[in-house]
Parts: C-alpha cells; sequence; structure tokens
C-alpha cells in the first residue's frame, strides 16, 4: 500500500499537466479544472489513506476551515476583486510552504536527526521564497483592495538597504545550511525574509501590479517546488515547477508589453520618478456630450472599444455591454481591444467583459486588432490611458517610449470617456487627448455609458 | 544522496520546461483563470502540510504549523478550482448565447 501513493502521484502529475494543456482555449478549459480537480482530489486521498498519517483531530479540523472559508471566497467575490483574491491565494500558498519548512526544520532538530546540506539548502530556499512571498503578496493585495496608497512608497537608498538585507538573508540561510543546529538563527533568517517581502513590494505603483502578481505566482510556486526537493516528494517538485514556470511567462508576457526589463520593474518605482516630468503647459482640447458621441456611435460602421483599469473601478462592464448590444444590433461591427496590460493582472480585462456575456470572439489581442484601427470609423476608449499613447511610437524622451500599444490614434474619431484631464497614473500626458480627431468625453465611464445608451434608443425612433 | 539530487534535478528541468511549452500555448483571453488553475494546483503543498501535521510523534509546534498551512493550502484549493470554473463558466461564444 505504501508504494501505492507513489503511481497514484504519477497519475496527478499527469492530470495537472493536462488541465493546463486544456486551458490553452476557452472549448476545452472547464476540462482543465476537471482534470486538476481529479489529480488534486487523487493526491490528497492516496496520501491520507496510504501513509502513516495521525493526529487526524487536527487535520481534518484544517480541511474543514480550509474548505469553508474557501467557497464563498470562490462565489461572493466579484470579478472586479479578482486580483486582489490572487494575491491572497499566492500569500497563502506561500505561508503553507514556509510554514512546511519551517516546522520540517524544528522537527529535525528536535529529534536530533538533522537533515543533509541537499534539504537544508531546499529547506532554506523554500522558506526564503516563501516568507517573502507571503508578505510581499499581502503588500501587493492590500494596494489592489486601495488599502495601502498605490503610488509607489519610496526613501533614500532604498535599492541599497533592500540589497543589504537580501544579502544578510541569504547569508544567514547558508549558515543555517552549514550549521542546521543553530537554531537562533532561523527566527532571525525568517523575519529578514518577511521584511525583505514587504520593502520589495512597497516601492512598486499600482500600473505595475500586472508584472508583479505574476512575479509573486512563480515565486510561489517555486517555493512549493523547493518543499518537494525538501520532504522528497516528485509531485511537489512537479506541480511547483508548472507554476513557477507559468509565473514567469505571464510576467515575461507583461514586462515586454510594457517594454522594461525585470530589474525595472523591481528597482525602478516608476511612477514616482515620472510625476516630476508632467508637462505643465495648458494644451487646447475638444470635448462633447453624450448626445454628441451617441450621434458619432451610432453612424459608424465600425466601433472598437479599448477597456482599461477604470472600466474595473467603475464597474462599467455591464453597461458596456447594454452598449455592444445596441450598437450591434444596428449593424455596427464592434470590437474590443485588450491590451496585455490592460487592469491589474494578466487577462483582467478579458474575465471582466466575459462577466458581461460579451463573446469572447469579440475580444481581440493588441497584435490582431492594431492593423485594423485605420479602417475603424470610432475608437471609444473607457478608463485606458498610457496603452494608447502615440507618444510610445514616436516621442523617444517619453518614459513610456518603445512600449506596444494600441493604434487608436490611426481610427477616424476618438472617443475618450475620462473623469478630467489629469494625466494617469504614471503621470504621463496622453498626446492622443489633443489631436483634432479626439473627443472627450468627461465623466465617471459607467455613468457616461448611461448616459450615452440613453440618447441612443430615442434617436432610434425618431 | 548525490543520485536523488540528480534525480530531483532531472525531474525539475522536464517539469520546467513542459511547464513553459504548455503555459505558453494558453490563450491571453485566459490569463486570468491560468493564474488562479496553477495556483490551485501548486496548493498540492497541502501533500507535505498533511505529512507533517500527521507525522507520528509530532510537537505541538509541528501540529500548529502545519494545521495553518493546511488550512491555507486547502483554501487555495477550494476557492483555486471552484473560481477558476466560475471565471471559464461565463466565456461564451456567440452562438452560444442564450
Amino acid at each position: 500500500m505504501a508504494h501505492l501513493v507513489n503511481y497514484i502521484y504519477i497519475v496527478s502529475a499527469a492530470l495537472f499537466i493536462l488541465s493546463l494543456k486544456w486551458m490553452n482555449t476557452p472549448v476545452t478549459a472547464r476540462r482543465g479544472v476537471f482534470a486538476g480537480e481529479t489529480g488534486m482530489i487523487l493526491a490528497i486521498g492516496g496520501t491520507l489513506l496510504a501513509r502513516d498519517v495521525h493526529n487526524w483531530t487536527w487535520i481534518l479540523a484544517a480541511f474543514f476551515i480550509g474548505t469553508a472559508v474557501g467557497i464563498p471566497i470562490a462565489y461572493i467575490m466579484p470579478m472586479t476583486a479578482v486580483p486582489q483574491r490572487t494575491a491572497l491565494s499566492h500569500a497563502c500558498g506561500a505561508l503553507a510552504a514556509a510554514l512546511v519548512g519551517t516546522a520540517e526544520f524544528y522537527r529535525s532538530n528536535f529529534l536530533h536527526q538533522p537533515l543533509g546540506n541537499f534539504e537544508m539548502v531546499a529547506l532554506v530556499l523554500e522558506t526564503l521564497l516563501g516568507f517573502l512571498t507571503f508578505t510581499g503578496s499581502l503588500m501587493a493585495m492590500g494596494k489592489l483592495q486601495e488599502v495601502l496608497p498605490q503610488r509607489p512608497i519610496t526613501y533614500k537608498n532604498q535599492n541599497f538597504i533592500n540589497l543589504s538585507l537580501f544579502v544578510i538573508a541569504a547569508g544567514l540561510g547558508v549558515r543555517l545550511v552549514l550549521v542546521p543546529s543553530d537554531m537562533w538563527i532561523f527566527p532571525v533568517f525568517a523575519g529578514l525574509a518577511l521584511l525583505f517581502g514587504v520593502l520589495l513590494i512597497i516601492p512598486i505603483g499600482g500600473a505595475d501590479m500586472p508584472t508583479v502578481i505574476a512575479l509573486l505566482n512563480s515565486y510561489a510556486g517555486l517555493s512549493a517546488c523547493a518543499m518537494g526537493f525538501a520532504l522528497d516528494n516528485k509531485l511537489l517538485v512537479i506541480a511547483g515547477a508548472l507554476d513557477g514556470s507559468s509565473g514567469l511567462i505571464l510576467s515575461i508576457i507583461m514586462c515586454k508589453a510594457m517594454n522594461r526589463s525585470f530589474t525595472n520593474v523591481l528597482f525602478g518605482a516608476f511612477g514616482q520618478v515620472q510625476a516630476s516630468k508632467t508637462a505643465t503647459q495648458q494644451r487646447s482640447y475638444r470635448s462633447a456630450s453624450a448626445e454628441e458621441a451617441a450621434s458619432i456611435l451610432e453612424s459608424a460602421g465600425t466601433v472598437v472599444i479599448v477597456p482599461g483599469y477604470g472600466l474595473a473601478v467603475a464597474q462599467a462592464q455591464h453597461k458596456i455591454r447594454e452598449l455592444f448590444d445596441n450598437l450591434t444590433r444596428r449593424g455596427i461591427d464592434v470590437k474590443f481591444a485588450i491590451h496585455p496590460v490592460a487592469g491589474r493582472m494578466p487577462g483582467h480585462m478579458n474575465v471582466l467583459l466575459a462577466e458581461a456575456d460579451i463573446p469572447y470572439d469579440r475580444l481581440k489581442e493588441m497584435d490582431d486588432i492594431n492593423s485594423e484601427f485605420p479602417q475603424c470609423d470610432v475608437a471609444l476608449i473607457i478608463g485606458a490611458n498610457d496603452v494608447t499613447n502615440p507618444a510610445a511610437r514616436t516621442d523617444k524622451t517619453s518614459p513610456i517610449y518603445g512600449m506596444p500599444i494600441l493604434d487608436v490614434d490611426k481610427a477616424r474619431t476618438v472617443l475618450v470617456i475620462k473623469r478630467s484631464m489629469s494625466p494617469g497614473f504614471a503621470g504621463i500626458d496622453n498626446d492622443l487627448y489633443y489631436m483634432d480627431k479626439t473627443l472627450m468625453l468627461f465623466g465617471d465611464a459607467k455613468a457616461f455609458v448611461s448616459e450615452i445608451l440613453k440618447e441612443l434608443p430615442t434617436r432610434a425612433a425618431a | 544522496m548525490s543520485s536523488n539530487l540528480e534525480l530531483y534535478l532531472y525531474v525539475f528541468m522536464l517539469a520546467t520546461f513542459v511547464g513553459l511549452e504548455v503555459i505558453r500555448k494558453v490563450s491571453p483571453l485566459l490569463h486570468t483563470p491560468l493564474m488562479s488553475l496553477t495556483n490551485a494546483i501548486s496548493a498540492i503543498s497541502v501533500v507535505g502540510a498533511i505529512l507533517i501535521t500527521g507525522a507520528e510523534g509530532a510537537t505541538l509546534l509541528s501540529k500548529i504549523l502545519g494545521f495553518i498551512a493546511i488550512t491555507s493550502a486547502v483554501t487555495n484549493i477550494v476557492s483555486g478550482f471552484l473560481i477558476t470554473d466560475r471565471m471559464l463558466k461565463m466565456f461564451k461564444r456567440r452562438e452560444e448565447k442564450k
């Protein structure tokens, strides 16, 4: 029986790989979730039954609480809060790995069975990554929930202090590997890792959250992977490696979509540096009312809607669906252009629009839609800013120069729904707003779309 | 032990490459559900937590730490799989509407 569980783990590992493979298209994705669930149940069931498990009260109580907390999180959490939930789950996953490592360290010391060098290296990596990802993810969650300021929090010699802290923590880790019986070092090591996680994330601005979340995802996976090395469990290694590589790919995609490097995201404190560069001179722009916007939209043949984080903030996705339906019924071709970093996590906009029942074949990726903007009559921008700034293509002095953008400025008419003329999060003025073909629609995204909708049906009747 | 390390590094290397290849093909449309799914999968660390908590003669410290670890991991498993499915249910093609 004891051997059987190892074969069950192999089946679980295969199911996890299939699960991710089936995520490649929405058609098979739900099968992927089912495969993942089956793999998980097999692995947990196998472990509980075949291994020599004691202390059932503790284990069952933990399962009960975890389930009782997990179900409401999954069903009550609104889709706009998905980035926060994701950050929270990175924190939970990392905490679990770190605590298991901690327990293993003390257990081996109390039993006077010192761990080998190999296990100690794995254990140190597991706890280091685990603890720093735990606090780092909590900070990210605080920023996403707007409990903490979204602006980067910076102070003098920040990078130097962070780096020194990390070097000290790593040094203590090495010392633990060499002399595992030095139990007093462990709490100091863990404390430094926790502190480093906080300091690593607080200087990062809200707009960089997609990259940060993906990176924390990767760390949480690697931490689980290191646990597999420490506990002699190949299934943990495989599942952790899958999670780690997924986070890595997503963070690379996010970095490319912002034309920035990892180091720049982690140590750049983007928004802060740029805020001082904001141009102050007055430039002229044109604004329009909901009525004018409605008449422009109804006479268009093709409309491309560009959603951004502002859409999530205003919870405007359902109103936009109404607009989508209204225009589609008039025979207008409506598409959505999704920039990879729109929103606060990878794929954020797609989930919000899918929630509002917008068919996913209408959601276009940047590379697919950009060639269509010159033929597009109206580009309607809702809550997006930097990802539409033509300065990224033309102005070499702009901090976002080189970032791939949506070429909305090539559309015949550009409508921008925005609260005011104040520059976006990164503090960069958007040249798009001052173009002759651009009309600014001032107001809350949800309220303004409702206004436009009120204008549309009456006109159809007239 | 050194041969064991070698074996584990092979497993890690191969799993990473499989992961990179498989994830690269995931449509950007599904990046958010992908992240919650991989998160649920990596909560397989619950297995490690069970073994720590359930070890014969586990100290009180082990039990407490293991208890918190299992609770966190199970929260991730339950909420991760369920919310992924909830999100995926929302992705509909035009033909499937109504």
